[in-house]
């Protein structure tokens, strides 16, 4: 075990050292499917960096390729051309062993389905990502204690999945996300699935995660609140960036929403 | 800031347990009825392969008028052995590819209604070897389960039946020693099988990008 730590991959930054951290970088990406005859374009050439600690909102109607960019993003797929970078290392250059290491450590996925292990209970779930980093029984019982505290469901460690509402599941989800204090959050319509109320809940505790702890929160969304709290929202429209907004200009575009 | 992607990923044997065992649990109507499946088939074979042992058993010790009432039950022996005629191989094929078949359809559709969890094992960083490995032991545990089950089931019922037939001799030849190999290779058979049925599908499902994984129905 011992040797596979030091088995590191040095970084390549190609934009030279000056530039500010970029944390995601997308350069030209695309992504086709083959669906028998059909051939689906759902990505065309996509260039995006996210910098470090920013909320960004990826916006845009539904079959925009939302969910495809957020796939690339987070290294769930793989991209037809293009290339993805994730703390300026070229995605496609990892073995699986480093992938699984990148998915365990360094990104939290949050879905809109929850995709909660639905046979484990909560405190399973939130302990997984733990296991697999190498965490004694110790330690991941009291962080994933500590972790369902901060999203408000300590003395539900015991239930499973089915046992808990949409917002519960999706606060476990949360919990697990940040299990291996990941760098990115990746949040893919995270209210999708909840109602109006229970989804404000799950936007304000996104935007304290970033707010508090620095973290990247990358969130493919239709949901209009959730563009209150982003740093910038990008606008996808039929597979490329239709446009980037940063903050300021989006409350004067369309004002303040709540 | 320090840029580097490790490779360290872990899930110790124990928690492979803990986890398999759980799911198991958990799913116990479902992991039942694939384990019924299991021991259905299993029995079958049992029944045979034990049915002729016991008639192996019984006819050095048979005086001639039971010898001919097995031999008018229509139990053909060759040379002293019963179970090696043609007709006799051909109902062991047939038992056999019935237990395969039941068996591989059932681990088959058990890990294909899984495959959203697998996307989000890997999603949480399980490497693919993880998910092969809950998968194999899972079956192991169903393949043991389902052989000792059957064997027992099918042993049971091939002596009662021909215990009907033929009357007492057949519990005094009783082979015990024989009927414990039965249930030994009926259960090494049930775990063979059931890893056939499921190393396939585990495979194909963990070398699965996330993605693809987590966008089949449920």
């Amino acid at each position: 075990m011992e040797a596979q730590v030091n088995s590191l991959r040095p970084s390549e930054p190609q934009g030279g050292p000056a530039q500010p951290h970029n944390v995601v970088r997308l350069t030209e990406v695309t992504k086709v499917f083959k669906m028998g005859n059909n051939v689906v374009e759902a990505l065309k050439g996509i260039n995006l960096s996210i910098r470090a600690g920013e909320y960004l909102s990826i916006m845009g109607p539904s079959g925009s390729g939302k969910s495809t960019l957020f796939n690339m993003i987070g290294a769930l797929d793989k991209p037809t051309t293009g290339r993805v970078f994730i703390d300026e290392v070229d995605v496609s250059q990892l073995d699986a062993y480093e992938l699984a290491w990148l998915r365990c450590r360094k990104i939290g996925y949050i879905f809109q389905t929850f995709n909660l292990i639905q046979v484990m209970t909560a405190i399973e779930n939130v302990t997984l990502p733990m296991i697999f980093a190498g965490m004694s029984r110790d330690e991941y019982m009291e962080k994933g204690l500590k972790n369902l505290a901060l999203v408000g469901l300590a003395d539900r460690y015991d239930h499973k999945p089915s046992e808990l509402s949409g917002g519960q599941q999706q606060r476990v989800a949360i919990a697990r996300a940040l299990a291996n204090d990941p760098a990115i959050v990746l949040a893919d319509e995270p209210t999708g699935n909840l109602d109006l109320t229970t989804g404000e809940e799950i936007i304000v505790l996104l935007k304290k995660l970033s707010t508090e702890r620095g973290v990247t929160i990358i969130s493919a969304t239709h949901d209009i609140k959730m563009l209150n709290v982003s740093d910038r929202v990008v606008w996808i429209r039929d597979g490329r960036i239709d446009r980037l907004e940063e903050r300021e200009k989006l409350r004067i575009s369309i004002g303040e929403v709540a | 800031m320090a840029i580097v992607v490790q490779r360290q990923v872990i899930l110790p044997w124990r928690q492979v347990i803990r986890i398999a065992f759980n799911s198991l649990k958990v799913r116990l109507f479902r992991s039942v009825i694939t384990t019924i499946t299991l021991a259905l088939a299993i029995a079958f074979v049992a029944y045979t392969w034990s049915g002729y042992a016991m008639l192996n058993s019984l006819w050095p010790a048979a005086d001639p008028d039971l010898q001919r009432i097995v031999l008018a039950k229509g139990y053909e022996p060759v040379g002293d052995q019963f179970g090696s005629s043609p007709k006799d191989r051909w109902l062991m094929f047939l038992s056999l590819l019935v237990a395969v078949v039941g068996i591989v359809n059932a681990q088959l559709m058990a890990v294909t209604e899984r495959f959203r969890e697998i996307g989000t094992f890997k999603c949480l960083g399980a490497l693919n070897s993880f998910v092969v490995r809950i998968f194999v032991l899972e079956a192991m545990y169903q393949g043991f389960f389902g052989g000792l089950a059957g064997g027992l089931t099918g042993i049971t019922f091939s002596t009662l039946s021909l215990g009907a037939k033929f009357g007492r001799p057949i519990f005094s030849n009783w082979p015990p020693a024989q009927m414990l190999f039965i249930l030994s290779w009926a259960c090494l058979l049930a775990v063979i099988l059931s890893l056939l049925g499921v190393i396939y599908p585990a495979l194909v499902a963990a070398r699965m990008q996330p993605a693809v994984a987590l966008r089949s129905e449920q």
